[in-house]
């Protein structure tokens, strides 16, 4: 029986406007796995976390969340199980609320008790002090704000974690950062991950599995040491692997 | 330099409480966000002629019956329409020989009453109307907005007019039928900032905490409409004195003898080419008034402004 999966994506198909986003998408991700999307801008891999997020409101197929198939509507279940982290932090967090108010929020929503101790633990869990807690996003930088997000996402603690592009908006100093934290919070809460990036570097880094998306659909799904072996059989995904180590290797020089 | 020390050691005081980068409670964390606006706001002298207008109209209505040297509903016939200056009339008395001076001072609580209770009940119906038209879309938006363009469809003035004539002159049906004609423009702002709004991302993921739209509208999107009507809303009171005091003229609002600018006007028209000063001098404070808004409408822009460089 699939007890293990985690999330299970069948045939998932979304439209907008006639035109198809993401044809007949299926992969399914084991719980405590890291499963990586990558595709070029536009192949659909974001569109897929909207989905199974809920933020897009036209969608066929079956989204399964720890065995239970998802409807239109989330309840306050599935907010408790998935989370997501957005590609943009300077547009993820209210310009207008404090870190404090941000992180309080979720807690107050789905009544958690000891909202005082969580908030100092969750900012200590991801690298900022008590310090940051009364700040307003503009006195924070990009990773610091992302950190804030990460927060966020874990105040209901989830078992599944969205990440969507989540270091791609940063410095590349930060990036390392923030991915070790990702890294670390997974091993520590037994997190599941669904990562989607164009950047191969980050998935081939974080996940066991990848799925390689052009045009809406999953062209290929391999292990993440198939990808750093070059071994490839889809040709899509070979290319995109050339031209990806051509764009390193140009920048190197 | 000597200055020059003692300015620096008071930044380190409540200055430097306010501006710190890591405020220790949420009420630290909001004073130093005033602080910062006030900072702002200073930094404009005319923001700040006109902040202080509306500070002396305030003192001007809180301080009425000492300001006012005369009693205001008192008539003497024998020294009617006096020029300013005769008679111990520091502004002139009118065809009653009431004095002008004290009726303008007892005409700013008027005033200022119109525009209190306007400038708080238009801009909540538009914000309600306009963030629940934006957010919620759908047949929701279509009625809500095809009502407020039927609102908008005419002038303000005539709506009021419209609204005066079905409800019974006076003051208070006056401030009702400003407020029933002004809220359409912030429902109309309301809507475009909520729609800007509505798809960023940190909408998206309160959402996905569960939020409903109640919360999701009054906690998060509200501040953010928040700054732009504000403006609007100081923008527009020069016109809502206007508007009450146009009522006033045509004899809709205030009734005599209330001393209300709009009024005073219209009882010194019939004088004005021997006595100018009955019409001319309530039309100076009510164009000092509304000026005074509107430089201080234009100095909130500077600091509620959201693009605003931040600090």
């Amino acid at each position: 029986m699939a007890t293990s999966e985690a999330l299970l994506v069948e045939g998932l198909t979304v439209a907008f406007d006639g035109s198809v986003a993401v044809d007949a998408a299926t992969f399914a991700v084991e719980e405590g796995a890291s499963f990586g999307l990558v595709g070029e801008s536009g192949s659909g891999k974001s569109t897929i976390l909207r989905a199974i997020a809920g933020l897009v409101p036209d969608w066929s197929g079956r989204i399964e969340v720890m065995g239970h198939p998802l409807g239109r509507r989330r309840g306050a279940e599935f907010f408790r199980t998935v989370q997501m982290v957005f590609q943009d932090p300077y547009g993820s967090l209210h310009p207008r609320h404090t870190v404090d108010r941000t992180l309080s929020e979720p807690l107050l929503l789905h009544r958690f008790d000891r909202v005082e101790q969580r908030i100092e633990e969750a900012l200590e869990q991801v690298g900022l002090g008590p310090s940051f807690r009364f700040r307003y996003p503009h006195q924070l930088s990009g990773g610091q704000r992302q950190r804030v997000a990460i927060a966020r996402a874990l105040m209901l603690e989830p078992r599944i974690l969205l990440l969507d592009e989540p270091t791609s908006a940063l410095d590349v100093s930060v990036q390392a950062e923030v991915l070790n934290l990702l890294d670390r919070l997974r091993v520590d809460r037994g997190l599941t991950y669904l990562l989607v990036s164009h950047n191969l570097a980050v998935v081939a880094h974080m996940c066991e599995r990848i799925a390689v998306m052009q045009g809406g659909r999953i062209v290929e799904t391999l292990r993440a040491d198939a990808m750093r072996n070059l071994t490839p059989t889809n040709p899509y995904t070979r290319d995109l692997l050339v031209a990806s180590q051509g764009y390193s290797a140009g920048e190197e020089e | 330099m000597a200055s020059d020390t003692l300015q620096s050691t008071s930044h380190t005081g409540w200055r430097a409480w306010l501006l710190t980068d890591t405020p220790a409670s949420r009420m630290q964390a909001r004073l130093g966000q005033l602080y910062l606006g006030w900072r702002t706001f200073r930094s404009n002298p005319l923001a700040l002629i006109g902040f202080l207008i509306i500070v002396a109209l305030v003192l001007m209505a809180i301080f009425a019956p000492l300001l006012a040297v005369h009693d205001p509903y008192a008539q003497n016939l024998d020294l009617r329409l006096r020029a300013p200056g005769e008679d111990g009339y520091w502004l002139g008395s009118d065809d009653l020989g009431r004095d002008i001076w004290s009726r303008i001072v007892h005409g700013a609580p008027i005033t200022l009453q119109i525009v209190a209770i306007v400038a708080v009940t238009a801009p909540t119906i538009g914000l309600l109307v306009g963030t629940a038209a934006g957010y919620l879309g759908g047949w929701i938006d279509v009625v809500l907005m095809r009502i407020t363009d039927i609102f908008l469809a005419f002038p303000r003035l005539v709506l009021a007019l419209a609204f005066v004539a079905v409800l019974g002159a006076g003051i208070e049906n006056a401030i009702l039928a400003i407020t029933l004609t002004a809220w359409p423009p912030y429902a109309r702002i309301a809507r475009a900032e909520t729609l800007t709004i509505r798809r960023a991302d940190f909408i998206a993921a309160i959402r996905l905490q569960g939020a409903g739209p109640i919360r999701i509208i009054t906690g998060h999107i509200w501040p953010l409409c928040l700054s732009s009507i504000i403006i609007r809303v100081t923008l527009d009171m020069a016109g809502v004195i206007l508007t009450a005091a146009g009522l006033g003229f045509l004899g809709l609002g205030a009734q005599p003898p209330l001393p209300e600018w709009g009024a005073m006007i219209s009882a010194g028209r019939d004088f004005f080419l021997d006595s100018w000063w009955v019409a001319t001098i309530p039309g100076l404070a009510i164009f000092i008034v509304s000026l005074g808004f509107n430089l201080l409408g234009d100095g909130l822009r500077d600091v509620l402004d959201p693009k605003r460089k931040s600090a």
